[in-house]
């Protein structure tokens, strides 16, 4: 099986690499790339620990090819600081402990991150349909949702 | 150990009790956090495990020959590279596990007890390769009729799992196989007089689902065996000392050559306390001479690991018309899964342990069928059978005519009482709860149309157990904490906070890292709401043994006595009348002195804590029922429990609300589906439905402080707790806002719509 070569755009970076037609993003992320804050807990899209970004759309990298990147511009975690500045969201929660194990973290921040983008002042509930792809079972999302809000409203404010 | 403070009031600490950022936090929001799958090492394989499509089947023969003539095939590994062990149960936290069973369980050996269960694995150079080399593997099964229900595998005539499984507890020993591995009876009093006094007794049965753990990071590993035997683990667990110990028993190695690294870990509630993928990829990479990496699907997570019991319970309670509890009876039936060891026994133990009853019975079952063995889950056993016994007690106080609240606190447990599991209680929270729940302004504001009201209490034994850790002194006075018990919920965070409060130093100059398991003594894992207390209280102890010597440096360099200097501030001073004037030290001036004064400072413990608490909690669950579709929305929610102390209240906070999120899954939503044949019919989230952002409210908490006298700070162990009210707080409210009183879990739209239907037919329903 012949392998192909994809060029994309991963958090601003030009990268290459050669993966295999059945591969997903989400593999080549992470062991093409070593990418591996994209966390896999499902491969059937339910959970959306592999949530990142193509071309501005929230997608999760597990339902999406990695020949399909070609010629994409991705961002995943490993892009959301801006060198040591953490991003508001971030920052937020942290502050708020809005993480526990940690391991869906990284996809509630994309996710959260998009919805910010299109929506700077969703309401509580916007936040909650917003994330309902995004799957944590150690907070009950409590601290997750205000740290959310938290972050929206100091964004607006800078 | 000396007590820090005795009343709960006021706050003499500097760090305990505020809620700094966690030492693990910049990177776990970046990516940057190495979980379980995150570990490359070069030249790895990949291993992947062949499961049984059968619940039952004898295993006459495997034929791997094909499967290792495969290009890429570097090994494959079956019941023959495991030794053989003998029966013997040991404890293991909560549970009880006995070797000969886990052998089976990590690959199956005479016969495959549920479908998904392990055959044979391979390693191969890729995920395709591998996939395609289990694919050649031939195995000649016998298939065998099986059993799924816990009350059908009690019958005689079910279909025996284990041909030699001989009911234990029962005289005269039975002389027949059974699918009962174990019968026990918990209690004191004499409970037919007990009733006999009752003005009121209600008696209900009760059925809950096995549902699983459903932490995010499925189960995973690489293991690395170099050619001298010397074995390395990089696993997600709650134990690698235990992960260690389990590995080492399964292949015969000695303990020494196997050293264990525990990843961040993503999410375990007592999932990830077990061996699943370790001994075979151990295997495999000894076979292979590389390191090999496994990592189960959602599928293989639900089909293998896990989950907890389903249950048929039977409670019957009965009270004077002033609310008294005068007589408590429960029997339980919980499913094992595949081997004997449910959580029954301590189920059965804190059915009624919030509670002070003169006449106690309770019996339990442990029932072997053809599921996965189950697995500890937050508060093993309790949240089944207490459940069953705080939707009872809510249907007394209605019967009686007592508000709900008021019938438990005239019954609540307090110091001295003694538990029908045998111990007297220490001081213990339950009174405070309910006190705080009585007042809260929850429990009096107004409630809607279609909306009711619950309220349940909920007990949680915690436990302590073997800890060591190392906290060095560097050389400019910052200092390295080590310990040994995995950080999934803030560990770290809180024992930074106790080191710098104890030492007096800032708590970013304490660096803090989970050890591996070649760098401390023995840990016994996270489980028991155990890791805040136990690591605490070794962490406070290595952090009193770090100023001591930095006191006897000081006196060293002083030519004073030892006790002529004290610990103080941050650092060191003389002290009393044999003091000379010295102008006092910090902790970084010792350490500039410590090569000239007797060479490093390290501070050690190596405990066995004891002294752990209960906690008990009091929730308050509003509902709302549509009465069209049966869907129970969860309104409002407040957790109310007892912390002791609460370390760093945030990620207290967090325990609450993540285990009574837990709980409305418990309760609303999660069940193992079986069809006929025997298989998993909803092995994945989209069809085993875990609460999302979108199914829940906000989720109040309020934490109650009645110090345990037993530790340091105070601490109970906080995790477990919170899973066990939400369940019967639910249900009390739908019986509140429907008039039905649900006694099968989950409560799920189909179910309540039908019940709903049936309650209107006969006039019953409120909606």
């Amino acid at each position: 099986m012949a392998k192909h070569h994809i060029t994309a755009t991963v958090n601003g970076d030009p990268v290459e690499f050669l993966c295999e037609p059945q591969e997903t993003l989400l593999d080549a992320l992470r062991d093409q790339l070593n990418l591996t804050g994209t966390k896999e807990g499902c491969s059937t899209g339910d959970c959306g620990a592999c949530s990142v970004t193509v071309n501005d759309r929230l997608v999760c990298s597990c339902l999406m090819l990695a020949v399909e990147a070609d010629g994409k511009s991705i961002n995943t975690i490993e892009g959301m600081a801006q060198g040591d500045e953490l991003h508001p969201l971030q920052q937020k929660f942290l502050e708020h402990a809005a993480l526990q194990c940690g391991i869906c973290t990284p996809g509630f921040l994309v996710a959260a991150k998009a919805l910010l983008d299109r929506k700077p002042d969703p309401s509580e509930i916007e936040v909650r349909y917003w994330l309902a792809g995004n799957l944590c079972r150690c907070t009950g999302y409590d601290k997750i949702v205000r740290a959310v809000l938290d972050a929206a409203q100091q964004m607006r404010g800078a | 150990m000396q007590e820090k403070v005795k009343d709960g009031q006021s706050s003499p600490f500097q760090v305990v009790g505020t809620r700094p950022v966690r030492p693990d936090g910049a990177d776990k929001v970046t990516g940057r956090a190495k979980f379980g799958a995150d570990l490359a090492l070069p030249g790895q394989l990949v291993g992947k495990v062949l499961r049984s499509p059968h619940p039952h089947a004898r295993i006459r023969s495997i034929d791997a020959s094909a499967a290792l003539a495969l290009p890429g095939v570097k090994a494959v590994v079956t019941r023959d590279d495991f030794l053989e062990q003998s029966s013997e149960f040991i404890p293991a936290g909560e549970m009880m596990i006995n070797y000969r069973d886990v052998v089976r369980n990590v690959m199956a050996r005479e016969k495959v007890l549920y479908e998904g269960h392990a055959v044979a694995a391979v390693a191969a150079t890729s995920a395709v390769i591998a996939k395609e080399a289990l694919r050649l593997i031939k195995v000649d099964y016998e298939v065998l009729p099986h059993v799924i229900d816990v009350v059908e595998a009690m019958r005689p005539d079910a279909p025996v799992l284990h041909e030699d499984m001989r009911t234990a507890g029962l005289e005269p020993a039975p002389t027949t196989a059974s699918n009962v591995a174990k019968q026990l009876e918990i209690g004191h009093g004499d409970i037919a007089a007990g009733f006999k006094e009752a003005d009121v007794v209600i008696e209900r049965a009760f059925t809950t689902k096995p549902v699983h753990q459903g932490y995010i990071e499925p189960h995973a590993c690489v293991a690395s065996v170099s050619e001298d035997g010397q074995a390395d683990v990089w696993v997600s667990t709650q134990g690698h000392w235990v992960v260690r110990a389990h590995c080492a028993r399964l292949l015969g190695w000695d303990i020494g050559k196997v050293r264990v690294t525990a990843a961040e870990i993503g999410g375990g509630f007592g999932g990830k306390t077990v061996v699943y993928l370790e001994p075979i990829a151990l295997a495999l990479s000894k076979k292979a001479r590389r390191p090999v990496k496994m990592v189960m699907t959602r599928e293989e997570v639900f089909k293998a690991s896990g989950p907890t019991s389903g249950a048929h319970v039977r409670v019957k309670i009965g009270a004077k018309q002033d609310g008294r509890i005068v007589a408590a009876e429960a029997e339980l039936k919980y499913q094992a899964g595949a081997f004997a060891g449910s959580p029954v026994q301590p189920g059965a133990m804190c059915a009624y342990a919030p509670y002070d009853i003169a006449n106690v019975k309770v019996v339990g079952y442990d029932v072997v069928t053809n599921r996965p063995k189950v697995a500890a889950y937050r508060a093993p056993g309790g949240p089944i059978s207490e459940f069953a016994v705080e939707s009872v007690i809510d249907e007394i106080a209605g019967k009686i005519g007592i508000d709900p609240i008021e019938l438990r606190l005239k019954n609540a447990a307090k110091q001295g009482t003694k538990a029908a599991y045998g111990p007297k209680f220490g001081p213990i929270g339950m009174v405070e709860t309910l006190e705080a729940a009585k007042s809260h302004a929850h429990w009096r504001s107004p409630l809607g149309k279609h909306q009711g009201r619950g309220v349940a209490s909920g007990f949680w034994f915690n436990i302590g157990g073997e800890t060591s850790v190392s906290l060095g002194l560097n050389e400019d006075g910052t200092l390295s904490l080590t310990a040994g018990t995995p950080d999934i919920g803030g560990l770290r965070a809180s024992l930074c906070m106790m080191a710098a409060e104890e030492l007096g130093v800032p708590l970013d100059k304490i660096r803090v890292q989970i050890g591996d398991t070649g760098q401390l003594g023995y840990n016994f894992l996270t489980g028991g709401s155990r890791s805040t207390f136990s690591s605490g209280m070794a962490t406070v102890e290595a952090a009193r043994d770090v100023m001591k010597e930095a006191c006897r440096r000081a006196a060293k360099l002083w030519e004073l006595p030892d006790d002529a200097v004290e610990y103080s501030n941050g650092g060191v001073r003389p002290a009393g009348p044999n003091a000379g004037k010295h102008a006092p030290m910090s902790l970084k001036e010792i350490a500039g002195i410590a090569g000239k004064t007797g060479g490093p400072i390290v501070g050690y413990a190596r405990i066995n804590a004891a002294g752990a608490a209960p906690s008990l909690a009091t929730h308050i669950a509003d509902v709302e029922v549509d009465p069209e579709t049966g869907k129970v929305s969860v309104i409002r929610y407040t957790a109310i429990q007892d912390a002791g102390r609460a370390i760093h209240p945030s990620y207290v906070e967090g325990q609450y609300q993540g285990g009574v999120a837990q709980g409305i899954g418990w309760a609303l939503n999660e069940e193992y589906i079986y069809g006929d044949d025997g298989k998993l019919q909803n092995p994945g989230f989209l069809d085993y439905r875990v609460p999302v952002a979108s199914d829940l409210p906000m989720i109040d908490t309020v934490i109650v402080e009645v110090p345990n006298p037993r530790h340091p700070y105070g601490v109970r162990g906080v995790g477990e707790t919170p899973i066990v009210p939400p369940m019967a707080a639910i249900a009390n409210a739908v019986a509140n806002a429907t008039g039905v009183r649900f006694t099968d879990l989950p409560m799920s739209p189909p179910r309540v719509l039908k019940a709903l239907d049936e309650a209107r037919a006969k006039g019953t329903a409120k909606v």
